[in-house]
């Protein structure tokens, strides 16, 4: 692979040169809005050879799940099912438009009204609602759900949201969009969320709590039951942020742990693709007494049977749209077909062995690293990446991680953790893979003692080394300033 | 279908070395009395089952040719080279995560810079997110971006009633978490630009338009950015990528912030998502925007290279105090805008903005023609693009039903189902994948279905 820098699609661009050929136009051509237009839209000039050799040499500059081993703590990084990106391009999907007349997109509608309710049935909850793109957006999602059904029963005085200080970034940043006040709850010795903290800050102008479960170090929360009951006895909601539902599917339903709503991030359990960052899909599942909030539309059946026919319809109190049309359906595709591949069987085997890959994982690392909650976990533990007395950090740790040819973990997440590194293997991983990545660790473990400047300077072997954040952010170039030449 | 490689074999050694028995041992945790849950699900499929029962879903839905669907109203038809899917094809990229390792996301990171670039370039701006999640959600982020510019003392969104109908109510829901943010405009579905000018006050953090508007049409947008910034307040414009291969870039008419929904740039309409949330805003905005940037540096043997920059505005560093959460966005849909951009070109998207423009005159002339129809009666001097409102001799899902049944024709969106006023008008979109003989069948069949 070339170290050399790779021109960018603006340095490539030849006046006059072009990549498509369209049909002339087969209708009159009608006299443009001169005083409305523009003489250049900007774009590049590139034949198509270049356009294909470009974006081939950048992918070869990209690592993805399908390029090795991406124990990315929180992300679940599992295999993407090649047959379901096939599915996802059958043309009865993919070409479908989203307002075309129900009667025309039937198979698109019973898609989505079966997978609301193997969501809700794996979940544990009444109703669910496809309509957010991602984790996040279902965060938001819930919370002006939670909002809305305190403010239907009169009860305006419910304006702070606990969140564990283990959380993820997101849950306090969906809290501030959604017009609360978040409030940390610290850990406990043990990993779990305070409970004495949860009391404490119980109270009147509680709307709800944010819980992960398993949390972030991967710990089953050990009190949940008294958490959802103090929430619940003081007239709060409890939120579950389902970015680790891959621990728990066929395993517990966060519905009967009692938990009010929950998204399940479709691009990490699921298996759909996280696309270098997205798309995503983030439904909600809700209890019976949220159900009427969902924001809509949802997909409902009008006549059951063989007659069955599906509809759009907007639930009775709905906080209304929270995207347009019914939300990432080319994700519903790749979900429903991975769930039907799996069946209830096949998604608790997936749960076990991704717990059981991860507590391999930290069985065989905490000899080399420190793992600070070492107990039985879930899909995903940390550990601490500093060795002491090298002066090597988890950073450090994780870039000598790449010339191993891994991807690293999580750094420096989840907070409560100094030098955290976050690992989520996935149950899609073998044996040998965990056991070179072990090989791998404690060989950088032993590197840092008698080399530690080796490991400072990582990456080695990659197209380009450690790059320079500060200057990108000070110096803030956007875009590329190339100037193109006209012809 | 598993695809979990363990053996027994191998899971035994695991169960040992971890030091439990069974792997129903690693739940102890999780109480006895929810634990291993019966679930109510279909029975597992394997490869060759779960493509058939995916191909037999799929062709419940009715097979549309692109020639004969006239549907739009914010999700397009459009030609999309080979070349996108061949390129979102590559596993490197579709199944990589956030570049937060920038030594080995290069490929990706570059490619969204390279993104941002022609964003900036085709909207006229100065700065281009690397994506959100669609059109309507970016939108909704705008008007928060708006509001805190405002910080507190412009409370107030004057709303076009021309935007998307599903686009206004996104930004409601987004409102509903904002404490005494107001929107005003939208609630008089007739009101035009000259008519919104005069809502604009002291209070006001935004004025919202579409341009070209919901309808098709070009709003006189001439002045209308120095009337909103008279009055301190932002000029977002919500637009249509395919229309800025031919029209003067919004910015170039003085918007602050520039949203559209990218799925016309070469990603399928895959019944409504996932599509591609584009959001570009002057540099005054930068440290306002949503979303993650990806900046041009230099690594430590000074070669170029990319990486995510002003992090210190995103949910997992500043949690509570970002100026959003958003996280996952919509890259690869990014990427794939990208290609498209590349492979179309400056001419060949200009040659398909003509081609829309042509064609949907072409249209326009030839219903016009029938007796009982008026194409763009609500404003019939405006230029338009790609999409035409006719008014109908009859309602308008009767008419569809027609199309459909007698013709295979996919008929345009129904009006009357967001604007009372609009009965029996239909939107008409028209793009380069609709050919002449295809708008011939639709007005022979117009006519015929209303006689």
């Amino acid at each position: 692979m070339t170290r050399d820098e790779i021109p960018t699609v603006y340095e490539l661009s030849v006046p006059g040169r072009h990549g498509i050929d369209l049909p002339a136009p087969d209708v009159p051509m009608t006299d443009l809005p001169m005083t409305e237009l523009r003489a250049d839209c900007g774009q590049p000039e590139l034949s198509q050879l270049d356009v294909v050799r470009h974006y081939l040499a950048l992918s070869q500059r990209n690592f993805g799940i399908d390029s090795g081993f991406y124990p990315l703590g929180s992300c679940t990084m599992k295999f993407n099912p090649k047959v379901n990106e096939e599915i996802a391009r059958l043309p009865g999907f993919a070409e479908a438009h989203p307002l075309q007349e129900p009667g025309t997109v039937q198979g698109n509608l019973a898609l989505m009204f079966e997978l609301q309710q193997w969501l809700a049935e794996i979940g544990g909850f009444a109703a669910v609602s496809l309509q957010p793109a991602a984790g996040a957006h279902g965060e938001f999602t819930g919370l002006l759900m939670m909002r809305a059904s305190h403010l239907a029963r009169g009860d305006s005085a419910r304006s702070r949201i606990l969140i564990p200080d283990s959380a993820h970034g997101t849950n306090p940043a969906s809290t501030t969009m959604a017009g609360f006040s978040a409030v940390e709850l610290p850990s406990d010795a043990r990993g779990n969320v305070d409970l004495d903290a949860v009391r404490a800050a119980c109270d009147q102008t509680c709307a709800g709590i944010m819980m992960t479960n398993p949390n972030t170090l991967g710990l089953f929360e050990e009190h949940i039951g008294e958490v959802v009951r103090l929430v619940h006895a003081c007239g709060g909601l409890v939120y579950g942020d389902g970015a680790n539902l891959n621990a728990l599917a066929g395993i517990a339903r966060p519905g009967d742990l009692g938990f009010d709503v929950m998204h399940y991030n479709l691009h990490k359990t699921f298996a759909t693709p996280h696309g270098g960052g997205g798309p995503g899909a983030g439904p909600v599942g809700v209890s019976a007494r949220l159900k009427d909030f969902l924001p809509g539309p949802v997909v409902g059946i009008a006549d059951e049977g063989d007659d069955a026919r599906y509809v759009m319809t907007m639930p009775a109190k709905s906080i209304g749209r929270v995207s347009t049309f019914g939300g990432n359906f080319g994700m519903f595709v790749r979900a429903y077909a991975y769930i039907r591949q799996h069946g209830a069987a096949g998604l608790r085997e997936n749960s076990e062995h991704a717990v059981l890959n991860a507590n391999y994982l930290r069985v065989k690392l905490r000899h080399a690293f420190t793992v600070p909650f070492d107990r039985v976990n879930m899909h995903e533990f940390v550990c601490q990446g500093a060795i002491p007395g090298t002066g090597v950090r988890a950073l450090d740790v994780s870039k000598r991680l790449l010339d191993y040819g891994f991807h690293p973990p999580t750094n420096y997440f989840p907070l409560i953790v100094p030098e955290a590194l976050m690992i989520e293997p996935t149950e899609t991983e073998s044996k040998p893979t965990l056991d070179a990545f072990v090989a791998a660790m404690t060989a950088i473990a032993a590197e840092a003692r008698r080399e530690p400047a080796l490991v400072k300077g990582a990456p080695h072997e990659t197209p380009v080394r450690r790059v320079d954040e500060v200057k990108a952010a000070r110096e803030l170039v956007l875009s590329d300033r190339t100037k193109v030449a006209t012809e | 279908m598993s695809y979990v490689p363990h053996t027994d074999r191998e899971r035994g050694a695991m169960l040992a070395a971890i030091g439990v028995a069974r792997m129903e041992d690693l739940f102890a945790d999780v109480p006895a009395e929810v634990r291993f849950p019966d679930l109510k699900l279909p029975p597992a499929e394997s490869e060759p089952e779960i493509m058939a029962t995916m191909r037999a879903l799929a062709a419940r839905n009715v097979a549309v040719d692109p020639a004969l669907s006239f549907l739009g109203a914010g999700t397009y038809r459009h030609f999309r080279p080979a070349t996108v899917d061949y390129v979102l094809s590559r596993g490197e990229f579709y199944t990589s995560y956030t570049q937060y390792q920038p030594e080995v996301s290069q490929g990706m990171l570059q490619a969204l810079f390279e993104y941002q670039s022609m964003i900036c370039r085709l909207t006229g701006m100065e700065v281009s997110n690397a994506s959100h999640y669609d059109g309507a959600t970016a939108l909704a982020e705008a008007v928060l971006l708006a509001l805190n510019v405002g910080a507190g003392k412009r409370p107030k969104i004057v709303l076009s009633p021309a935007v998307h109908p599903q686009y206004r109510e996104v930004v409601k829901t987004y409102l509903r978490g904002t404490h005494a943010a107001t929107v005003v405009g939208d609630e008089d579905a007739t009101a035009d630009l000259a008519r919104l000018k005069t809502l604009i006050d002291r209070d006001t953090a935004a004025l919202v338009v579409q341009n070209p508007n919901f309808f098709g049409q070009c709003e006189p947008v001439e002045g209308l950015a120095d009337a909103v910034h008279a009055a301190g307040a932002l000029l977002i414009v919500l637009t249509d990528p395919i229309s800025l291969g031919l029209f003067r870039p919004p910015g170039a008419y003085g918007a602050d912030v520039v949203v559209a929904d990218g799925q016309p740039l070469g990603i399928p309409p895959s019944f409504g998502g996932p599509h591609l949330g584009i959001f570009a805003a002057r540099l005054a905005q930068v440290r306002r925007l949503s979303g993650h940037l990806v900046g041009e540096t230099v690594d430590a043997d000074g070669r170029r290279s990319h990486v995510l920059t002003l992090a210190t505005r995103e949910q997992h560093i500043r949690r509570a105090k970002a100026t959003s959460n958003i996280c996952t966005n919509s890259a690869v849909c990014a990427l794939g805008a990208a290609v498209y951009l590349a492979t179309m070109g400056k001419r060949g998207l200009r040659q398909v903005a003509e081609l829309c423009f042509y064609k949907s005159h072409y249209a326009a002339t030839e219903i016009g023609k029938l007796k009982g129809f008026a194409v763009n009666p609500q404003a019939p001097t405006l230029p338009f693009f790609k999409e035409l409102v006719v008014r109908l001799p009859g309602p308008v899902p009767e008419i569809n039903a027609r199309l459909r049944e007698r013709h295979s024709i996919i008929g345009g969106y129904d009006l009357g189902r967001d604007f009372p006023h609009l009965q029996n008008h239909m939107l008409i979109a028209v793009t380069e994948m609709n050919t002449r003989a295809g708008i011939d069948r639709l007005v022979t069949a117009l006519g015929e279905a209303t006689r």
